[in-house]
């Protein structure tokens, strides 16, 4: 009789650590699944054209672009020059331009001279830039913040997005295959 | 040159506290293998564990004080200082901006905890010398956790080599406030100082042993973490009020549940302590409590720094951080609830008590706190719940929260009535219920009153709300004046009662203040969205908004539009208000500052919008009445907390007699 209650008694006081163990779980399955930083917001426009717009280029206020110019493969990079990120970012986006990756880059709610002062310094990875002063474009691809990669294929649909800045080890490990896909 | 000391600094705290728990935990094992061989060996350690425990905390000052050294002298080469602060930053700004990141947040965390280490070694002296190493032990176990985290994942001395910025991306706009200095320390200080409820919870399961000087011990610490918790969570309710510009206070966002969460268990962990020390009773449930609290304030750690729940406080996050801290969790809150499995059966539970005493409602206490406390984590853990199981990505919003906290706490509140005069063990039932009606009906006739008088109307909400958290306030009197009847003369009854009977009573009152205040605004709060052009005028409740146009100004490092407001109030009074749109050209960041009016009864608050077309502004009005008595209730809490840790019988040479 003891014994047993003993026993129920030691179940009970387990239950905690059990139920912990699940929770973790659950942590555990999530992060895999966002890997972390990545944070895979799934996005609405997600299979879906790029939506329509009618922008001018940063670098030269008298050309247009608009969703024609978003055939690809590309990749559509969101950023600015008042986002932290974006100069950690930059580094690696010197490399994929390198690799031959077009990157179309989409300067977000920034300021014009900020913005060609920030690619007068560290070089323009960009095969074009997209100037969008109000965040209109970014509103309607539902933007989260910068920077933000979108993966666009041929027929300019958005195929991926990526929130946070890329890296190298976050190439190699999921969206460069996902890139080649993309490519073939 | 400093950075190098910074991170020295670091290195030899984090061996310090590595070689304590590790020799500490391995020497008690041993001891109780063979009591003869190893006796010096302990007697080293208990000797060497005061100052080790200095010197952690010496240690972690020093590295702090270069951190902010960084920060103060422009150190860009650093990237945490190049990435949170700017040479164009005021110097107060620059001082809070240390904490501003995840390192440097981080580092204040470790800090804060190797400071309440500290307290605890000062004031501990007294216990046995076996008890006070082991405790310094587990709180030099957590340290060394957080130290390797910060060491491995995210030092805050990082070089940037070999270009390193002219100047910094300057501290985000939300974070350049007074009310954001204080309100991560003050938050940690609770967050952190549950760790020592912990340390002892942890004590009494390795020497399975749990006597009224634990409760006695413990409970002093717990309520001093608890109200400087409720504190930060005070003070970060009143910033985002007037810093984030929505008019709210409270948004049951993920980082604020986390906050929360601690709080809820904390409160009932005090309540349980207040047994445990008085009855003896409930000790395996309190020791439940003490892991849970801290595991809790580790977890809200966890969820804000990981990156894994998405909210407005979203910080910069990364897998490798994401995934240590995670490990982190795992280690310290399964290790510990393990330990509790396997040990919590050697203490023995004592003490009878009938269905009406004053345990068995701060039973009921705990039961609705702990249940509250696992509604907030489920709802908070939902959208990964949905996530893991498939069902899309869904959070749980405020109507939610709401529906759920508004019965909770009038039940509460209705408990609270009777409980607080309560006898131990048995209380005649009759009694009880006669007193009980009594204090409620004139709780609910002052409450009638009241909002006759406000003129707002009635529901049955606010008859509720009001009704109950004034049966409290009559209840508290009520009971002052039982408690003094047998004496001389009042005036001498009431001095003789203790302090921690005033401090249980103040507590209380903090909540029905608080509660209160919720009541009122969450009823009858008036927000409106509003198209005013320059000269024109709008009206609600007796008060006479003015529009009279907007003006360009110039601050340290932003540049601003200001409006101007003339109010008419009912009673004939001019007030201005002069809501401001700043931009920091830096960052890009555009802040609403809102104009607030504060007032004992309500708060006039005017935050201004977008100019729509030339001169004309859209423009937000809110009156809110009676939100001041939210935080006012907060702060009465923290009086009474303090009043609680005057009380002789928590001197701690005493207790140790």
């Amino acid at each position: 009789m003891m014994e047993e209650q003993k026993k129920s008694n030691k179940i009970i006081l387990l239950a905690p650590f059990l139920l912990f163990l699940a929770m973790l779980g659950v942590f555990w399955y999530s992060m895999g699944k966002g890997g972390g930083s990545s944070v895979e917001l799934p996005s609405a426009r997600l299979g879906k054209p790029v939506p329509a717009f009618e922008l001018t280029s940063l670098l030269d206020s008298e050309t247009r672009v608009t969703a024609e110019d978003l055939k690809g493969p590309l990749l559509l990079n969101v950023w600015a020059s008042w986002c932290p990120g974006c100069y950690t970012e930059h580094g690696f986006l010197m490399v994929l331009q390198k690799r031959g990756i077009p990157i179309v880059g989409l300067n977000y709610k920034d300021e014009r001279q900020d913005a060609l002062a920030f690619i007068e310094k560290f070089k323009n990875p960009y095969q074009q830039i997209i100037f969008d002063v109000d965040g209109s474009l970014g509103f309607d691809l539902g933007v989260y913040g910068a920077p933000e990669t979108y993966f666009v294929d041929s027929k300019g649909t958005i195929k991926h997005r990526h929130v946070g800045i890329m890296s190298e080890a976050l190439w190699e490990a999921e969206h460069g295959a996902i890139w080649r896909g993309l490519s073939e | 040159m400093t950075a190098e000391i910074g991170t020295i600094s670091l290195i030899l705290a984090w061996v310090l506290s590595t070689l304590q728990s590790i020799s500490v935990f391995f020497a008690y094992v041993k001891r109780h293998g063979s009591s003869e061989r190893g006796f010096h060996w302990w007697s080293f350690l208990n000797l060497t564990s005061l100052p080790v425990t200095f010197s952690q905390f010496l240690l972690l000052s020093v590295s702090f004080a270069c951190l902010v050294h960084a920060f103060i002298t422009h150190d860009f080469s650093l990237s945490y200082v190049a990435q949170n602060s700017n040479s164009n930053l005021p110097f107060w700004s620059r001082v809070s901006a240390v904490w501003g990141g995840h390192e440097g947040s981080l580092l204040l965390w470790v800090w804060v905890l190797t400071l309440w280490a500290f307290m605890v070694a000062i004031l501990g002296r007294s216990l046995p010398k076996t008890t006070l190493t082991l405790v310094l032990a587990v709180l030099g176990l957590v340290t060394s956790g957080f130290l390797s985290f910060l060491l491995f994942t995210s030092n805050p001395f990082e070089h940037i080599y070999p270009y390193f910025p002219i100047d910094g991306n300057d501290l985000n706009p939300l974070l350049q406030d007074f009310g954001l200095i204080i309100h991560p320390p003050m938050l940690y200080m609770g967050y952190v100082g549950f760790s020592v409820a912990f340390a002892f919870a942890i004590t009494g399961l390795i020497q399975g042993r749990l006597d009224v000087v634990w409760a006695r011990w413990t409970l002093p610490w717990t309520i001093v973490a608890w109200a400087f918790l409720g504190c930060g969570i005070a003070l970060g309710s009143w910033w985002a009020y007037y810093e984030l510009g929505w008019g709210g206070w409270w948004f049951w966002d993920p980082v604020e549940n986390a906050s929360f969460m601690p709080w809820l268990s904390g409160t009932a962990l005090i309540h349980s302590l207040a047994v445990c020390e008085k009855r003896s009773a409930f000790k395996v449930w309190t020791l439940f409590l003490a892991i849970l609290t801290f595991s809790l304030s580790l977890l809200g750690t966890f969820l804000v720094r990981s990156g894994v729940l998405t909210s407005v406080h979203a910080f910069a996050s990364d897998p490798t951080r994401g995934l240590f801290i995670l490990c982190l969790l795992a280690m310290s809150v399964g290790g510990s609830l393990l330990l509790f499995a396997n040990r919590a059966h050697l203490i023995n539970n004592v003490g009878k008590f009938k269905w009406l005493s004053r345990e068995s409602f701060l039973f009921a206490n705990n039961l609705i706190l702990t249940f509250a406390l696992f509604v907030v984590l489920l709802a908070t853990l939902y959208p990964l719940l949905a996530t893991a199981l498939d069902l899309g990505l869904i959070s749980v919003g405020p109507p939610f929260f709401n529906l759920f906290f508004v019965p909770t706490s009038f039940f509460l509140l209705a408990l609270l009535v009777m409980g607080m005069s309560l006898r131990w063990k048995s209380n005649p039932a009759m009694q009880a219920v006669r007193q009980w009606g009594l204090r409620c009906l004139i709780g609910f006739s002052i409450a009638m009153l009241w909002i006759q008088l406000s003129g707002f109307g009635y529901n049955w909400r606010v008859i509720l709300g009001l009704g109950l958290a004034l049966s409290v306030v009559v209840a508290m009197f009520d009971d002052v004046i039982d408690k003094t009847k047998h004496a001389k003369n009042r005036w001498d009854g009431i001095r003789r009662l203790k302090p921690s009977y005033w401090s249980m009573q103040t507590c209380h009152l903090g909540f029905a203040v608080s509660v209160i205040g919720i009541t009122w605004t969450g009823l009858f709060s008036t927000e409106k969205d509003v198209l005013l052009g320059v000269g024109e005028t709008w009206q609600t409740q007796g008060y006479e908004f003015q529009f009279n146009g907007t003006q360009a100004l110039d601050g340290p490092n932003y540049n601003s539009v200001q409006g101007r407001f003339e109010v008419r109030s009912p009673d004939g009074a001019l007030i201005t208000l002069l809501p401001e749109k700043r931009h920091y050209p830096v960052r890009g960041d555009v802040m609403t500052e809102a104009a607030i009016h504060p007032g004992f009864s309500r708060d006039l608050y005017v935050s201004l919008g977008e100019e729509v077309s030339p001169q004309k502004w859209s423009v937000r009005i809110y009156i809110k009445p009676f939100i001041r008595w939210i935080w006012a209730g907060a702060l009465i809490m923290a009086i009474g907390a303090a009043i609680a840790i005057s009380d002789s019988r928590f001197h701690f040479k005493k207790i140790a007699s």
